[in-house]
């Protein structure tokens, strides 16, 4: 009688509350988000460090990562050298197109895409990986042998992830750059002499900084949204202890990411502009 | 009066709106072997992990040495937790680490011990249960049996003080449960550590526990030694003893002859293991195949009853081919069993050979045979003695 009573509370209630509960429920668990993520952080300076663990999450979030950044790169400057140069040409400063590729990468693309790939990549498996040990009992597991589960767990991949995100978003940018080489110099004919050097010469360190920055930010955002997700896969009142618990996980953990990616873009864009 | 190592007190427990743990008292003394038992689903489990602090109770105390666990400070808890490990129903291995890393982790983690110390121990924890060789593989390469002795590796290595296991010999063969039975019971009287056991094995943890605690209903039914237990008149403790019922033999209300078979397995690896004796009954309506009444049927039913009012808790009777009912008597030597035999029979004679409407030319008649087990004997060779040995003890005719 009363579960039905609350059921029919909830039925009852407008529209506007609704969104209002959900937007407090939102904002709740981005608190818990920031939360988890200061635990794991603070503790990767706990003595003794894990080191091979870090290693070993570099490895996973950052080496195996470099094909799907060398490839997505290489297309998006390529694509940005076409579509610069037919945009450019047409007001008749195609010898601009080194200056656009490059500042759109540096500043918007590199980061913005760079964590999306990840988070596709990586981020993706993280939530999955804690969600089954979650459903599995191997946190637990940790628990009882007195290893503090989000130290041996999430404070290596936030470790890790903070380090590779940035040379990730370098390597991006570098290709990409040279992806734009490849359309406008050698299909299109810009003199590579001016495509490079108009690049170099509208770059800042502002721009380059600003697109680290914002790396950092991303690669917080990105590891803290997909550990969470699996850490507390159980909690989830679907599918909680099962596969479908750990596949909600890994697909919020994916959604949420990139949603936040690009609002903390923009957020950050008008901060740095 | 001896002090408890952990106390429960009252202690409650709900998830949603079900009741798991509706006030349970339950003392655990230190050096001891408890086992708790009670029915799939009835929150053995969800008991255990409250112990180690893995679930919080809604209301109660859980007293460690006299200090309540959730008042520990962290420091405390991890002293606490250092002296604890935990052997899980689905063995919670890690399954991206080898079977060595799994169990050296509480090693590297929670000791300064060097490299080779850790490997010596490990090595020798696995060579004690039997799983050397399988050092690189990871958990997902290896059996079931062998998952669940990786796990009491793991949870053995550190030379914990308190070792609580979930349901250790789930899934394991007779041998090699009898083994991980023994095992525990043996480093449990090497050690000293304290245990505390979830199993649904009976008659087995009668043999290596001091306490026994049944829960049922949210609380504790029973705790006391597991003599106090067998001969307790409670009905829902006697029910659960008897509970094999609903793997039991449709007609004779025995086990069925798989589970006498594993039972003489098991008693025999305790004979050539630690030389305890044991005999057999086996009572045979004779000319069962040849009637196709069902007044038969029915006295083989009662002499099944009868055989198993006379076993004990330790002893089994089962059903063994169409007209056959085996009894294995656990520490019983073939002068015992002779005595036991007898009582059988009086059983037999005193209900009359059961429901039987006699009908002319009606007739049937009941053998009996012992044997005891000898060194070397298999199985077929133990039930060849007692068929060799056997007499007629009951004849029943209109003919």
């Amino acid at each position: 009688m009363v579960e039905l009573g609350k059921m029919e509370l909830e039925n009852k209630k407008s529209p506007v509350a609704k969104l209002g509960e959900l937007t407090l429920l939102y904002i709740q668990e981005l608190g818990s988000i920031a939360i988890f993520f200061s635990k794991g952080f603070f503790l990767i300076f706990s003595l003794p460090l894990h080191l091979p663990r870090i290693l070993q999450q570099i490895q996973f979030i950052g080496t195996k990562s470099i094909f799907v950044i060398c490839l997505t790169g290489a297309f998006t400057g390529m694509v940005l050298g076409f579509q610069g140069y037919y945009s450019l040409v047409m007001f008749g400063s195609e010898g601009f197109l080194g200056s656009a590729v490059s500042l759109s990468l540096i500043r918007e693309l590199g980061p913005v895409l760079a964590a999306i790939m990840v988070t596709g990549r990586a981020g993706s498996a993280m939530a999955a990986e804690i969600g089954i040990m979650r459903i599995s009992e191997q946190i637990d597991a940790l628990k009882t042998m007195n290893i503090n589960p989000i130290r041996f767990l999430i404070s290596p991949k936030i470790a890790a992830a903070l380090i590779s995100f940035p040379l990730l978003t370098a390597l991006f940018d570098v290709i990409g750059i040279f992806g734009g080489y490849l359309t406008g110099s050698i299909l299109l004919g810009i003199t590579p002499e001016i495509y490079f050097s108009r690049a170099e010469t509208s770059v800042l360190m502002k721009d380059i900084n600003g697109g680290f920055i914002k790396s950092i930010f991303f690669a917080i955002i990105v590891v803290s949204i997909c550990c969470y997700q699996g850490y507390y896969t159980h909690t989830r009142s679907e599918g909680g202890f099962g596969a479908k618990g750990v596949s909600l996980s890994t697909t919020n953990a994916v959604v949420h990411s990139c949603v936040i990616i690009l609002v903390a873009d923009y957020v950050l864009t008008s901060f740095l502009m | 009066m001896k002090q408890p190592l952990i106390q429960l007190q009252n202690v409650y427990k709900q998830f949603g709106s079900t009741v798991v743990l509706d006030g349970v008292n339950l003392n655990i003394y230190k050096g001891e072997t408890t086992t708790i038992i009670g029915k799939s689903g009835v929150g053995k489990s969800v008991l255990l992990k409250h112990l180690v602090g893995l679930i919080e109770q809604d209301k109660g105390e859980i007293l460690i040495d006299g200090t309540p666990l959730t008042g520990m400070k962290t420091k405390q808890i991890a002293a606490f937790r250092n002296k604890i490990s935990y052997m899980f129903q689905s063995t919670a291995l890690f399954d991206s680490m080898t079977v060595f890393q799994n169990i050296a982790l509480p090693l590297e983690e929670n000791t300064r011990s060097g490299k080779k110390a850790i490997r010596a121990k490990v090595q020798e924890k696995m060579k004690q249960l039997d799983i050397i060789g399988i050092e690189s593989k990871y958990p997902s390469q290896i059996s079931g049996g062998m998952k669940k002795r990786v796990a009491l590796a793991r949870a053995l290595v550190t030379d914990p003080e308190i070792v609580l296991f979930d349901e250790p010999t789930t899934g394991l063969d007779p041998i090699r449960k009898s083994a991980v039975h023994s095992m525990i019971s043996n480093y449990q009287k090497k050690l000293g550590f304290t245990a505390i056991m979830v199993s649904h094995e009976i008659p087995d943890i009668f043999f290596i526990s001091q306490r026994v605690a049944m829960l049922d209903e949210g609380k504790i039914l029973f705790e006391g030694t597991p003599e106090a237990f067998q001969n307790s008149d409670e009905p829902a403790i006697q029910q659960f003893i008897q509970g094999l019922t609903t793997r039991h033999d449709d007609l004779t209300g025995v086990a069925h002859q798989t589970q006498g078979e594993q039972r003489f397995k098991e008693a025999l690896a305790r004979f050539n293991r630690y030389g305890i004796h044991f005999s057999i009954i086996l009572l045979t309506v004779e000319n069962l195949n040849e009637i196709y009444h069902q007044d038969v049927h029915a006295a083989l039913k009662n002499l099944a009853h009868q055989a198993q009012k006379i076993t004990r808790i330790t002893d089994t009777c089962s059903r063994y081919g169409m007209n056959r009912i085996l009894i294995i008597l656990s520490d019983t030597r073939y002068d015992q069993a002779k005595k036991v035999c007898a009582k059988v029979v009086d059983g037999i004679k005193l209900s009359g050979g059961g429901i039987i409407k006699p009908y002319p030319e009606f007739c049937f008649s009941v053998s009996a045979g012992i044997a005891e087990v000898r060194e070397g004997n298999r199985m077929e060779d133990v039930v060849a003695g007692a068929e060799s040995s056997k007499s007629i003890v009951y004849e029943f005719n209109l003919c």
